[in-house]
């Protein structure tokens, strides 16, 4: 069977969906890909839907579901390259991907990552220096 | 005797000659748009049309194939006509001066027959009344025609998409936003963003009249839209009359950031990129020179 390949990059999952998604591709990646969340324990999913030129609300759901179960698993969704058409689509469709971060393309997808990823950790950072004043 | 049909195919050059005589004689006559060459071309060729339809004895139903030549002749004149800007009265007068025309020369002819002139008279009239009728009716698709293409061209004029500065875009939408237009403002602006890969757009809308319900939620279409694309969208322009009426709705906005003005979007537009505008200190730098 035909399955999606997911890569993973540092602490990212990187999926690039090259051909026209059909409901039960979408229910596999689904699956494949809260496995792989799990299994790596990555901070960040990236999809990239640049290939994509047909979406239904089927779809639509799949990509709010996979964000909202990254997110249960303290890892962000980042959906990239969406085609004019396809937003529209969704938009008429009333699927605006609450919760689900977009960004124009993976370059910049994983630039807003690692600025979430930053934002995390930043409190951490910022305790650390706050001892090293304390010592000087 | 003769019938009607062939007494004016008799008469055709007299009742050529008076209907032109009869178009020239009208005060409403453009020359400016057409030359007297191409009138005469055009009366000759409707009334051969009309002589040829109505020999074989139809005199009413101009919606028969006999007439189909006519009607088109004529659909052609009105519609060339519409387009060149004739007046109606003007368009619709050509066929209403052929009427004058043939009933001169039935006149002439029938001078012992009353009752028979009467009849023909009567049946001319409504034959030609049909005609004028579809004059009118090409003449005005051929106006409406004109109509449409301003819309698609005004439409197209309105909606242009300026790159004020490296990846933010702002887009005026000056006159009233109707789904059709917020298709075309959404389209448009997609495609420049993914063109450009800009992050930021900035929808103004000073130029917007009124804001009702329907408005504003094709401005919230387009604003989640450009938000699946990746980019942000900000929402400039809205006036105080306009802030009242949303609130009044009851339009729930909160969700996405306004701006009164294009300048204070572009001031956020900055500062959510990490771009600082600063005066120059010249003064300073003067000093530091010498």
């Amino acid at each position: 069977m035909e399955r999606i390949p997911i890569l993973k990059m540092g602490p990212f999952l990187l999926v690039t969906i090259q051909i026209d998604l059909y409901d039960r591709l979408a229910l596999t990646l689904e699956n494949d890909l809260i496995n792989m969340v799990s299994q790596t324990g990555a901070r960040g999913v990236l999809i990239d839907i640049s290939a994509v030129s047909i979406v239904d609300s089927f779809m639509g759901r799949i990509l709010g579901n996979i964000a909202s179960m990254s997110r249960i698993m303290d890892a962000e969704t980042v959906v990239v390259g969406m085609q004019p058409a396809v937003a529209i689509t969704l938009v008429e469709l009333g699927l605006t991907l609450q919760g689900v971060h977009t960004a124009l393309n993976v370059e910049k997808g994983m630039e807003l990552l690692n600025n979430k990823l930053g934002d995390n950790l930043e409190p951490d950072d910022e305790e650390e220096e706050d001892q090293d004043d304390r010592n000087d | 005797m003769n019938t009607t049909a062939q007494v004016l195919e008799k008469n055709k050059d007299r009742i050529l000659e008076k209907w032109m005589q009869n178009q020239m004689a009208d005060p409403s006559l453009r020359e400016d748009l057409m030359t007297n060459d191409e009138l005469q071309h055009q009366s000759k060729e409707m009334l051969d049309g009309l002589l040829r339809a109505i020999s074989k004895g139809n005199y009413d139903n101009i919606y028969e194939t006999e007439f189909e030549q006519v009607t088109d002749t004529l659909r052609d004149i009105s519609i060339t006509r519409a387009r060149q800007g004739f007046s109606p009265r003007e368009t619709g007068s050509f066929v209403l001066s052929l009427k004058q025309a043939l009933i001169e020369v039935l006149v002439e002819q029938r001078q012992n027959d009353t009752s028979t002139l009467y009849q023909e008279i009567m049946l001319l009239n409504t034959m030609l009344d049909n005609l004028s009728i579809v004059t009118f009716e090409t003449f005005i698709k051929g106006r409406e025609e004109v109509i449409l293409r301003q819309t698609d061209e005004i439409s197209e004029i309105s909606t242009p998409v300026i790159r004020v500065w490296d990846g933010i875009l702002a887009l005026p939408i000056i006159g009233t936003l109707d789904s059709a237009r917020t298709q075309i403002v959404m389209e448009n602006l997609l495609q420049e963003i993914v063109n450009t890969g800009s992050n930021i757009a900035i929808l103004d809308i000073s130029g917007v009249p009124a804001v009702d319900s329907l408005v504003a939620q094709h401005l919230i279409k387009t604003v989640s839209a450009t938000r699946l694309m990746g980019a942000e969208c900000i929402i400039s322009g809205i006036r105080a009359e306009i802030a009242q009426t949303i609130v009044h709705l009851g339009i729930d906005l909160s969700n996405i950031k306004t701006k009164a003005t294009l300048a204070s979007a572009l001031q956020l537009a900055f500062s959510m990129t990490n771009l600082e505008v600063r005066r120059i200190d010249r003064n300073k730098t003067n000093k530091l020179l010498r």
